[in-house]
């Protein structure tokens, strides 16, 4: 079997960065299925490449006829913020209400 | 015969020629759902019963209101004289990753499950302004994460119609549930690593996947915004060119959909197709997958039955006039997945980031210290296990201690897949071919229970069809016959960017060819 790229330290630290929490049978699910599929990925490392084969972040080229113009910047009333604020979990007098934004330094 | 039996072409024109009211064929497809669809998709469902494994479950949310409304209004139209469109009268179902305005809009998640659309989708527009009576949102993976459908939210999950003990493949697992079930003759499906296709392979039906910014993604829950493609899915070649002539074109509210006119796909499929050239090649037959056991690369042949079927399939097409060019070289299908695992996660992670419970969707009711932890609860209660693992991906191959390792290699191995692509369809290459035909998957629809949690074995079921999703070119599933136990077989056409008239022609030349093939008598299970 392979070796775990992903240690219980690293994952500790991706789910802290994804914003999740897990308990403990879901974390060892899910570190052992990153395990697996890093294994698959790695099959990548192999391929020989270089840098003047481009990235591609998508697949179709797009030429500049083929682009939508974009749409003028300008601003439009929502037709329906009643219906949008109805859907906010907690809200009062139009605003949405969140718990204590916790302070932090900047590394 | 039932109404909801017929092409969404014959109800149309039926409707069309006052033959038939469109109250009286929604009227057919609520029996036809009554009878085949069990209950619908659900959160905390309960137990499974013994006669929940014999129905097909395809539907979250089956609006029936609405679609009458819709319906009468079909009717009504043609009393006064008014057109009501191409589609006048044809129900359809719409994978629930779509937005449409008052509508429960769930993407198969809890964290969705109370999410209603205030917009709707534009694909989905379209195909109401076409005249489609909506019958209702259809499961699916959950945020179309995965190849079975068995990881909605919303349980019971699909089940395959021609043998329910089997998935319907994924994720538009609901959408070719009910249509191959004759539910409906067209649903809306989307196709990111060949969502559209596989299911459609699995459930004998036919699957579209257009080109990458063809058909506008505008209210499209997204999953891999570089790789996502709405498509039809319907029982005949003739409905998808009907479907796609309906949805396709530019749209101001997506810049990715081209502004690049839609060609007249019907007209198209009826040419001849005397003299297209039509490659195989040996990299469709072969898969490459990590042994479940030791991890280690495993190579082995695709199912025999699925290869003949590509075989007979390339006679029909020479017997027809085509050129059939064999040893056509793909070296890089075989990077397809995980070249996937890397590029699809780290869209799919940012694309999550939105779901935090604050503004709309599911919020946790425990009490939290600040705000961070009520993100946290709120995800962790909200997403199932694969966006989970998704997001945990896609944060870790997009870090900047390992984009360059995983993410910016992937991104050329995907260029390298690409020119694959390019150097066959060159008009002054070597091969020029028109259309490339492979299995669309390497095997048959396999069991319920078998597959799941094995998130690396469910991917490499979509090796076949996530090459195209690459590229950007379109790609068709089309039924080509049964295996041993009676499952579908599907065969796929991929062509060049923008050529989906090339897809339907080769496709209807097979299905007329075959018309009178006994295998095209068999009926699924559920309508036995």
């Amino acid at each position: 079997m392979s070796e775990e790229l992903i240690t219980p330290e690293m994952f500790e630290h991706l789910v802290d960065l994804a914003a999740i929490a897990l308990d403990p049978s879901q974390s060892d699910y899910l570190r052992g299925e990153l395990n697996k599929q890093l294994n698959a990925i790695n099959e990548l490392i192999a391929i020989p490449i270089d840098e003047s084969i481009p990235l591609a972040a998508h697949g179709v080229p797009y030429a500049q006829a083929d682009a939508s113009p974009l749409r003028e910047d300008c601003w439009e009333a929502c037709e329906n913020p009643e219906e949008i604020l109805a859907q906010v979990p907690v809200s009062e007098d139009g605003y949405i209400i969140v718990p204590d934004i916790p302070h932090s330094d900047l590394e | 015969m039932a109404l909801i039996d017929q092409t969404a072409i014959e109800i149309a024109q039926k409707i069309k020629q006052g033959e038939i009211l469109a109250v009286d064929v929604l009227d057919s497809a609520l029996e036809r759902v009554r009878d085949v669809d069990g209950r619908p998709g659900a959160l905390d469902d309960g137990i499974r019963s013994l006669e929940d494994e014999k129905k097909v479950h395809a539907f979250i949310s089956l609006t029936e209101v609405r679609a009458r409304k819709q319906a009468e209004e079909i009717d009504r139209k043609l009393q006064a004289g008014i057109d009501p469109g191409p589609l006048a009268g044809v129900p359809v179902t719409i994978k629930d990753i779509f937005c449409v305005k008052d509508m429960l809009s769930t993407a198969a998640s809890r964290i969705l499950a109370n999410f209603t659309a205030p917009y709707t989708a534009t694909s989905v527009a379209r195909l109401e302004e076409a005249g489609a009576v909506l019958l209702g949102k259809v499961n699916l993976d959950e945020f179309t994460y995965g190849s079975s459908s068995e990881s909605s939210a919303f349980q019971p999950s699909p089940r395959n119609p021609w043998n329910t003990a089997h998935v319907p493949g994924g994720s538009s697992g609901g959408s070719t549930a009910s249509v191959a079930a004759n539910e409906v003759p067209l649903s809306l499906g989307t196709d990111t690593g060949g969502s559209i296709r596989q299911p459609a392979s699995f459930c004998g039906v036919v699957g579209l996947k257009p080109t990458y910014g063809r058909v506008s993604r505008y209210g499209l829950i997204a999953f891999g915004s570089s790789l996502d493609c709405p498509g039809p899915i319907t029982r005949s070649v003739e409905d998808a060119a009907l479907m796609l002539q309906v949805i396709a074109g530019a749209d101001p509210k997506d810049s990715t959909a081209f502004e690049r006119a839609v060609p007249d796909y019907q007209a198209a499929l009826k040419k001849d197709i005397s003299g297209m050239r039509i490659g195989l090649s040996p990299d469709y037959f072969n898969i490459t997958f990590p042994d479940p056991a030791t991890g280690e690369l495993a190579h082995q042949e695709i199912q025999n039955e699925v290869k003949k079927a590509v075989y007979h399939t390339a006679e029909v097409l020479a017997g027809l006039g085509a050129e059939i060019v064999e040893d056509v070289p793909m070296p890089n299908t075989v990077h397809g997945i995980p070249v996937y695992f890397v590029i699809s996660r780290v869209e799919a992670a940012s694309n999550l980031h939105r779901f935090d419970g604050v503004k709309y969707g599911y919020h946790t009711e425990k009490e939290v210290r600040d705000l961070n932890e009520m993100y946290r609860l709120s995800r962790a209660e909200g997403f199932g296990l694969q966006p989970k693992l998704r997001i945990l991906m896609g944060t870790y191959v997009s870090a900047a201690q390992y984009s360059e390792q995983y993410y910016q290699r992937a991104l050329r191995v995907r260029s390298l897949i690409r020119g694959d692509f390019e150097a066959i369809f060159d008009a002054q290459g070597s091969y020029h071919l028109d259309a490339l035909l492979t299995p669309t998957t390497p095997t048959t629809a396999f069991k319920m229970d078998t597959v799941y949690g094995d998130s690396v074995l469910m991917q490499y079921t979509d090796q076949l069809t996530v090459t195209a999703n690459h590229a950007g070119i379109p790609g068709i599933s089309i039924p080509a016959g049964f295996d041993a136990s009676g499952l579908p077989i599907g065969i796929q056409f991929l062509a060049a960017d923008f050529r989906e008239d090339i897809l339907l022609q080769a496709s209807y030349a097979f299905e007329q060819a075959t018309k009178d093939e006994a295998w095209r008598k068999v009926k699924p299970q559920v309508l036995q």
